[in-house]
C-alpha cells in the first residue's frame, strides 16, 4: 500500500515586515514546512509504522529552496520525494487551484497512492482547496478538515472523523483511494531525530517537471491575478498600557478591578 | 444573464448562520452582474429551510429533497445537475469546512476558477474579490477573468438578510447516482464536553501559543486563580494537548462571550476571533504590536507575557 504526502513549503512574515508591490520583501520571509502538512506526514509515517506493507512518498511543488523543507519530511520518516518544478513553474505568477489539481493528478497517475494525505490548508495563501479539487481531478473519495483516522486497509476504507466548527464532529467512512484533509491537533508531529537527519541525506528527490509529467505548459495559465497586497486597516481603538511590565500591569489590574474581578 | 447560485449551509436541522450571510453576499453580487440570485437548498428538511430562508432579494429557492444530512456527493451531484440547468455566472457556497468538503470538488468538476475564504466582492466587468493571507497579516485583492466561476465567502463578513422575501419556491429533481458515492456519514459527537464550562464563565484567562512550553501552563492558571477566572485557550495549546478540548475558544472550539476576556499570547487568528469577539471587555498581552488581537482588544499591554504576567499576579496576591 502506498500512502502520498503532499508537503508544501511556505513563507511565514516576520514581525516589522514591508511590502514591495503585491508581495512581501523576502528580508521578511521565513521559509518553512506548513504547520498542517506536519500532521498529515505524522499521520503518513504513523501507518507506515504500523505496517511495515506501508510506503509513504511525500510531493511537493517548489523550487530548489523548498528541498530543505523536503529533506525534513524525510527526516521524520517519509520513504522517498518527488518535487515538481521548472521554468514554466516558477515563470507563473500564481498556481490556482486547478492548475495544482492537474499537476497532482499527473503525479497520482504516475505513483497509484492508495491514499493522499494533504494539510486542511496552506499557511500562506489559506485556501484549502487543494486537496478536495485534487480527489475530483483524480477520481479518488474524500474528507475535508479530519482530525482522526483509522485505516482498515484490507476493506479499502479509512473511517475517520471530521471536525465541524463548535465542537461537534462528523464520523465518515470513505472508500479508498481516497484523499483526506488532515487538520491540525490529529497527532503529536515529532521531531526529526538526528539519525534521520543523516538518514535523509541519502533518500531521493526526483525532480519531475511538466515534460515529465506529460503536461502542458498551458495548465499553469490562470484567470486569476493577484492585483493589490496590503496591510488591513486597523480598527483598532485599543487603550495600551505602557510603561515596564510592573507598570503597565499595576496599570491594568486599576482596569481589572474596575471590572469587578478579583473582587471576592 | 448573469446569475448567481447560492449554495445553503445547514447541519442537523438547523440552518446555519453564514446562509443568510450567503443571501446578502449574493444579491449584492446579482444586482452588481444585473442578473438574479437563485438558492440551492440540498438534503434536510427543504421545504421548511426554504420557507425560512425566503428573505429579500432571491428570485428562486430550488430544494432538492435527498437525505437528512450533508454529503459532498450529493453535494457535488445535485449542484452539478442545477448548473446544468440553470447556467449561472456566479457558484457562492459558504467557507464552512462542510463547505470546503464540496466547494472546491464542484469547481474543479466543472472547470470554473474558485477562489476561497472572500471577505468581499465587487464586480465591474470582472470579479474582485478581496481575501487575506499569512495569518491575516496581510489582505489581497485577486481579480478572476473567467465566467463562470465559483468563491467561497467567510461567514460573518456580510450583514444576514432581512425581510420577508416573494421566492418562488420551485422543487428540483435530481436523481443521485449511489453507485459514485464514495463515504457514508455514520454519526455525530459532541466533544469538549466535562467538569469545566467556559462559556459560564463572567471573567476568561485565556493562553496561546507565546506560552511556548507546557510547563508554563502553570503561570496562567495562577493568573487565573489569582483573579477568580476560568482558564481556556486557543487552538494550539489544545492541539498540543497541554489543555483538555473544553477549554478552546474559537471557531470549531466554544464561543464565549464573558465580561472579561484576557489574551495572553494569543495572537487572534480570524477562527479563535470567531469564538470570542462578542465579550464585553477584551484585554490583549502580546509583544507583537501588529498581532490581530489588537484590532479587537480594548485594552493591551505590548509585552513579553513572561514579565507581565508574574507582575499582574503580585498586584492581586497582595
Amino acid at each position: 500500500m502506498k500512502v502520498l504526502v503532499a508537503v508544501k513549503e511556505v513563507a511565514t512574515v516576520e514581525e516589522g515586515f514591508e511590502l514591495d508591490g503585491t508581495t512581501i520583501d523576502d528580508r521578511y520571509l521565513e521559509y518553512d514546512l506548513n504547520e498542517w502538512d506536519d500532521y498529515a506526514i505524522e499521520t503518513g509515517v504513523q501507518l507506515a509504522e504500523a505496517d511495515d506493507d506501508i510506503e509513504v512518498v511525500s510531493v511537493s511543488i517548489g523550487p530548489e529552496r523548498a528541498e530543505e523543507t523536503i529533506r525534513m519530511a524525510l527526516a521524520k520518516g517519509v520513504d522517498r520525494a518527488i518535487r515538481v518544478w521548472d521554468d514554466t513553474l516558477a515563470e507563473a505568477e500564481l498556481l490556482d487551484v486547478r492548475t495544482k489539481a492537474e499537476l497532482f493528478e499527473a503525479v497520482i497517475e504516475a505513483e497509484a497512492p492508495d491514499m493522499v494525505l494533504t494539510g486542511v490548508q496552506a499557511h500562506d495563501d489559506s485556501f484549502g482547496a487543494t486537496g478536495v479539487a485534487v480527489a475530483e481531478a483524480a477520481g479518488f473519495g474524500h474528507a475535508a478538515v479530519v482530525n482522526a483516522l483509522d485505516l482498515d486497509a484490507d476493506a479499502g476504507t479509512a473511517h475517520v472523523r471530521r471536525e465541524l466548527e463548535g465542537g461537534v464532529e462528523e464520523l465518515t467512512d470513505v472508500e479508498l483511494p481516497a484523499v483526506l484533509t488532515i487538520q491540525t491537533g490529529i497527532n503529536e508531529p515529532r521531531y526529526a531525530s538526528l539519525r534521520g537527519i543523516r538518514m535523509a541525506q541519502r533518500k531521493e528527490i526526483d525532480v519531475q517537471t511538466l515534460e515529465d509529467l506529460g503536461l502542458d505548459a498551458a495548465i499553469v495559465d490562470s484567470p486569476i491575478e493577484l492585483t493589490a497586497m496590503y496591510e488591513p486597516e486597523s480598527e483598532s481603538n485599543v487603550e495600551l498600557f505602557d510603561g515596564d511590565a510592573d507598570a503597565a500591569a499595576g496599570n491594568l489590574a486599576t482596569l481589572l478591578r474596575e471590572k469587578g474581578v478579583g473582587a471576592e | 444573464m448573469s446569475d448567481v447560485l447560492a449554495v445553503i449551509d445547514h447541519r442537523r436541522g438547523q440552518l446555519r448562520d453564514v446562509s443568510y450571510e450567503l443571501i446578502t453576499a449574493g444579491a449584492d453580487l446579482a444586482d452588481a452582474m444585473g442578473g438574479t440570485l437563485a438558492l440551492a437548498v440540498i438534503s434536510g428538511d427543504v421545504d421548511q429551510f426554504a420557507e425560512t430562508l425566503d428573505r429579500d432579494g432571491i428570485d428562486t429557492i430550488y430544494t432538492v429533497d435527498h437525505g437528512e444530512e450533508f454529503n459532498h456527493d450529493v453535494y457535488v451531484q445535485s449542484i452539478e445537475a442545477l448548473y446544468d440547468e440553470l447556467a449561472p455566472t456566479a457558484l457562492l457556497m459558504p467557507n464552512s469546512v462542510n463547505g470546503l468538503d464540496y466547494a472546491p470538488a464542484i469547481a474543479e468538476r466543472l472547470g470554473m476558477p474558485l477562489v476561497t475564504d472572500a471577505i468581499e466582492l465587487s464586480y465591474d466587468e470582472t470579479l474582485t474579490v478581496t481575501r487575506e493571507m499569512y495569518g491575516s497579516k496581510v489582505e489581497t485583492t485577486v481579480t478572476v477573468s473567467e465566467e463562470p466561476f465559483a468563491v467561497t465567502v467567510r461567514g460573518s463578513e456580510w450583514a444576514k438578510a432581512e425581510g420577508t422575501g416573494g421566492a418562488t419556491i420551485e422543487p428540483f429533481e435530481v436523481s443521485v447516482d449511489e453507485s459514485a458515492m464514495r463515504s457514508t456519514v455514520t454519526g455525530f459527537e459532541e466533544v469538549g464536553g466535562g467538569d469545566v464550562d467556559i462559556t459560564d464563565a463572567d471573567v476568561l484567562v485565556s493562553v496561546g501559543r507565546g506560552i511556548e512550553e507546557e510547563e508554563n501552563i502553570e503561570l496562567v492558571e495562577r493568573l487565573a486563580d489569582a483573579l477568580g477566572a476560568t482558564l481556556s485557550s486557543s487552538r494550539p495549546i489544545v492541539d498540543n494537548g497541554w489543555l483538555p478540548k473544553n477549554r478552546q475558544v474559537g471557531q470549531s472550539g466554544k464561543v464565549v462571550t464573558p465580561d472579561v476576556y484576557i489574551a495572553i499570547g494569543i495572537s487572534g487568528a480570524v477562527q479563535h476571533v470567531a469564538g470570542m469577539k462578542g465579550s464585553e471587555t477584551i484585554v490583549a498581552i502580546n509583544t507583537d504590536p501588529d498581532a490581530p488581537i489588537f484590532d479587537i482588544a480594548d485594552y493591551g499591554i505590548i509585552g513579553d507575557l513572561f514579565d507581565v504576567v508574574p507582575a499582574l499576579i503580585a498586584e492581586f496576591d497582595e
